[in-house]
């Protein structure tokens, strides 16, 4: 049983088939890819499994539990959490209280070291006492990702986390990712930047058009036909 | 049968005005994304025009309209948008709904000022008055049947506009995506004018047929867009021909309610509560009905947000200012008159009801229009709970209307921004109708709530009483400021600032929401549990809390400090109406056109203040020296060398006027600070040295002196304080990073250095 099943999730959106019958699964300890070109459908589905998008047809379950039909703070509370690609800091708090408000919200017992230990874990400390909305992106992203981590997660669905990352930072957050998974953690990983896909990723699912085209290990997807057509628009 | 066809022919024509006004409301919110409160009072505004020119001016009846509704009315129209609403683009729900209850204050200030409802005047006629024709055996006024006309007309119109014209293409591209417009070369700004001067034809038309009905009064006329609201709800707030629909249902039931409860078996009374006001109630109703049948608002990522600039003060800063507040009421409190005391304890009262606003709008983003309500049950609850006010009533009194808040909430709670904002209005318009004009809950039309009764202390005085209500006041905001630090005012202010978050973090957001609704009850309900005299259902009148929304967002409903200002600037208006009646005027006016700059200023007057005087933090020295300048002031008083006038003036210009200029003055390095030194101290002389007892022989003209002398020294020192070289106070490192470095100081760096820079 994987962490997290999806089965045959369809979105319609009016006219638009945003995602159009998607299976996957992530496992604990292990970070899987979402990739794919604009547009194919990869926020929409992590739309559905955080519970802010009712799917049209299909189900969502995690540990062999199906939560398709509960509200997005309970799914929380089943140990799952997010960051948004377009940033949804508490723009008025500080970066210290934006992490430590998700602790709170996790009733954990030793708030302050573990506010002071994500902020380290992920690189802003000395941020702390800066307001969350003054921040640049790259800093913004670690924030969100320190934030959602503060919520005890089995589960970490991560939308675009590199993108306004310099190069520095997006191999820390690399290094970042490999440590997560070793401590158990699962990771859904949507990201455009391929390099830094292909060096985390344990296996890789590729979006077009709302459909996955293909899944394997990274060398698997890099020699794809059809991930290449889908990328490049070109006929193989 | 025949019965049952009068009155859905007088029910469709009622009908008919609804859908008139509440296209209007349609048009602008599809457009330009704001929901405008005012809509009404630009009907009845118009309505008055029309009366004057057509019959104080004699001018035909044509002429007349046309100058009204084809001149006129556009024309104010485009002004609003231009002048008023298009700054707003960007900025909270919170402050674009507040910027149209200041234009719906100043447009009733304005109408009292220019159609004072003092003397008879002329009456207004329907359109052929007299002329009736006969339908299926009654008769019909040709008003009537014109109204059902126009509503037709517009109908037609409308829908010719919106599908044929290229305004009209344009008009509905904007209501789909602003930014994929203007992209596409469309010009969202040009449409939303158009938009707002045709609303405002609408709601001038429908203004101007209801007056015929009705008669020229204010009030009936504004509150006529309440009932617009609900078909305009009922329509999404974007399908016209729902809107259309919706408006012939509320008409319809009006009209048939009319008529079955003329019957004799209709109950006259329900539980002992008299019904008579469930007419009048019946668009709330269906108000409130069709916001709660309103899917639930959903949550979306990445929506547009405003940031508001409010510092969250220190622990001490908090303290110190909730014990000078006291220090300083009881300090004057000895010196003022009995009307001048009952009238600073009209602002406190104020205050603390603009402070429950402070955790729910300015923290947790949920605008409520209802305070004053909440205000009022506290005040019923603490008359009628046994005890005769003692604190164990006081505290019964607070968790009922809390748990009353929360209760109310609850099925509004799915909704968000403007359709929240509107459920508040409609509970509170119930709560009016059904609760507070009833024999039993006020007596002969008041009750007296008892004096808190705290043992030892006697309060049983005007100044005792302002003091308490300023003790009050202080004790709720230190409230206010612990919440703000702690775990739940966190997740109120996560709340306002991305609910998706919030609730991916685990937060759930009903649970917290209500948290907020029960604590902002819990405060207003203070205001009126602490009113300690005989009070009557209008103070507590929905129209009456609009104000009070208003300028606590004015003053900056993120804080403290703005409830405060806000408060006391509204009981500081009235003290200034009833002082100089040759003002009244102004005073009428002023809320709205204080509020009608928040789109420049979003975060409130306080935030620019206190900006003013947060580099004295930390700056020890002149605070204490500040603190001295102050007792001496109070010390002259105290002595008898200035009278209590001067001590007042003198002391709001030190601390005005002065104090946030000795920082300039005494880092100053130049001549400039001399001279800001004797401009201030010129003030000051003038303050403390005018006899003002004798030299002005009123109360408002001695205020308005005050705030010429505030704003002519005042900023004189500021100006010319502001321009001198000063030291910097701040790490050598940063100097010339984030401020310039003067002429002087390049010198000195240059000299230092040996090189030029
Ligand atoms: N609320 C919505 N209403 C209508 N269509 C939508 C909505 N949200 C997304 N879509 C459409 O669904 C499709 C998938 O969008 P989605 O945001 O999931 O793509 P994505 O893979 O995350 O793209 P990107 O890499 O640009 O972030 C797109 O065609 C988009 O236009
Ligand atoms: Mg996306």
């Amino acid at each position: 049983m994987a962490l997290l099943e999806i089965r045959e999730v369809m979105v319609r959106f009016g006219g638009v088939m945003a995602v159009g019958g998607v299976d996957l699964d992530v496992q604990a300890g292990e970070t899987t890819g979402l990739i794919g070109p604009n547009g194919a459908g990869k926020t929409t589905l992590f739309n559905v499994i955080s519970g802010m998008q009712d799917p049209t047809a299909g189900m969502v379950s995690v540990n062999g539990v199906d939560i398709s039909h509960e509200s997005p703070h309970r799914r929380a509370k089943r140990g799952l959490a997010r960051t948004f690609q377009r940033l949804e800091l508490f723009a008025s708090l500080t970066v210290r209280d934006n992490v430590r408000v998700a602790a709170e919200l996790a009733s954990l017992t030793n708030i302050d070291a573990t506010v002071n230990r994500l902020l380290e874990k992920v690189g802003v400390s000395h941020l702390a006492d800066k307001t969350a909305g003054e921040l640049p992106t790259g800093s913004a992203r670690l924030v969100e990702i320190a934030r959602a981590l503060a919520t005890g997660p089995q589960l970490l669905l991560l939308d675009e986390p590199a993108s306004g990352l310099d190069e520095s930072e997006s191999d820390r957050l690399g290094t970042l990712l490999r440590e997560l998974t070793e401590d158990g953690l699962g990771v859904l990983l949507v990201e455009h930047d391929m390099s830094l896909v292909m060096r985390v990723c344990d296996s890789i699912y590729v979006l077009d058009l709302g459909m996955i085209i293909a899944h394997g290990t990274p060398e698997h997807i890099q020699h794809d036909p059809q991930v290449l057509q889908a990328y490049l628009g070109a006929p193989s | 049968m025949q019965e049952l066809l009068t009155f859905t022919i007088i029910g469709l024509s009622t009908g008919a005005i609804y859908a008139v006004v509440a296209s209007g409301l349609v048009v602008t919110y599809t457009t330009s994304g704001i929901f405008n409160l005012a809509h009404g009072a630009t009907g009845m505004l118009a309505a008055f025009t029309y009366w004057q020119l057509r019959f104080d001016w004699d001018l035909s009846a044509p002429l007349a309209l046309f100058i009204t509704l084809f001149i006129l009315c556009p024309l104010f129209g485009l002004l609003t948008e231009r002048i008023v609403m298009r700054g707003l683009q960007g900025t909270t729900e919170v402050v674009r709904l507040s910027v149209t209850v200041a234009l719906f204050a100043f447009m009733i200030g304005l109408a009292n000022t220019v159609w004072p409802s003092n003397g008879s005047r002329e009456a207004f006629l329907k359109f052929f008055e007299g002329n009736t024709i006969h339908i299926g055996g009654i008769n019909v006024s040709w008003h009537k049947l014109i109204t059902f006309g126009c509503a037709v007309v517009v109908a037609i119109v409308l829908r010719l506009l919106l599908f044929r014209t290229r305004m009209g293409v344009a008009m509905r591209a904007v209501v789909d995506d602003r930014s994929l417009t203007e992209l596409n070369g469309g010009r969202p700004n040009r449409v939303a004018m158009f938009a707002w001067a045709l609303s405002a034809m609408l709601a001038g038309l429908a203004g101007i047929l209801l007056a015929g009905e009705q008669q020229l009064n204010i009030e009936p006329l504004v509150l006529l867009v309440i009932n617009a609201y609900a078909a305009a709800i009922i329509g999404g707030l974007k399908s016209l021909p729902r809107t259309f629909a919706g408006a012939a249902v509320l008409g319809l039931l009006d009209a048939y309610y009319l008529q079955f409860s003329d019957n004799s078996w209709f109950p006259q009374s329900f539980m002992g509560f008299g019904l008579s006001g469930i007419r009048a109630s019946i668009p709330t109703i269906v108000l409130f009905v069709a916001l709660l049948v309103r899917p639930q608002s959903r949550l979306r990522a990445g929506t547009v947000r405003f940031r508001e600039e409010n510092k969250v003060p220190s622990w001490n800063t908090a303290v110190l200012g909730a014990v000078s507040l006291i220090v300083v009421v009881v300090g004057i409190s000895g010196m003022l008159t009995r009307s001048n005391t009952l009238f600073l304890l009209n602002g406190f009262t104020l205050a603390i009801v603009a402070l429950s606003l402070v955790p729910l709008t300015g923290y947790a983003g949920q605008m409520s229009l209802a305070p004053l309500t909440f205000a009022g049950l506290g005040a019923v609850a603490m008359s009628k709970l046994p005890g005769d006010g003692n604190l164990l009533t006081l505290l019964a009194a607070i968790t009922i209307v809390a748990i009353v808040g929360a209760a109310v909430a609850l099925p509004a709670i799915r909704l968000s921004g403007i359709y929240l904002a509107l459920s508040t209005a409609a509970f509170a318009v119930l709560v009016t109708k059904l609760i507070f004009n009833q024999r039993q809950t006020f007596m002969s039309g008041n009750i007296s709530v008892p004096i808190l009764d705290i043992p030892f202390i006697d309060i049983n005085s005007p100044r005792g009483r302002l003091i308490l209500s300023a003790t009050a006041f202080s004790l709720l905001g230190l409230g206010v400021i612990a919440l703000r630090r702690s775990r739940l005012g966190r997740r109120l202010i996560a709340l306002k600032d991305s609910p998706v978050a919030a609730a991916t973090l685990g937060m759930n957001l009903t649970q917290t929401k209500l948290a907020a609704f029960a604590i902002s009850a819990g405060i207003a309900a203070c205001a009126g549990a602490l009113a300690g005299d005989k009070v009557s259902p209008q103070q507590y009148d929905f129209t009456q809390s609009l104000p009070i929304v208003l300028l606590a967002v004015v003053g900056g409903v993120g804080t403290v400090g703005g409830a405060l200002f806000g408060g006391l600037l509204l009981g500081g208006n009235a003290v200034l109406a009833n002082a100089v009646p040759s003002l009244k005027n102004i005073t009428k006016i002023m809320p709205g056109l204080t509020g009608i700059t928040l789109g420049r200023n979003p975060s409130g007057a306080t935030s620019q203040i206190s900006e003013k005087f947060r580099p004295l933090l930390n700056r020890w020295g002149i605070i204490s020296f500040s603190a001295l300048g102050g007792v001496g002031i109070w010390a002259l008083d105290a002595s008898r060398i200035i009278s209590h006038w001067a001590f007042f003036i003198g002391g709001v210009f030190w601390f005005l006027a002065v104090m946030p200029n000795l920082i300039a003055i005494i880092d100053g390095t130049s001549q400039r600070r001399w001279w800001a030194s004797a401009i201030a101290l010129t003030g000051l002389a003038i303050s403390l040295g005018v006899d003002w007892d004798q030299a002005v022989d009123s109360t408002g003209k001695r205020l308005l002196s005050l705030i010429l002398l505030v704003a002519i020294f005042g900023v004189g020192t500021q100006r010319v304080a502001e321009n001198a070289p000063r030291i910097h106070h701040s790490s050598p490192d940063l100097l010339g990073l984030d401020v310039a470095l003067t002429p002087d100081e390049l010198d000195n760096v240059e000299r230092e250095l040996g090189v030029t820079i």
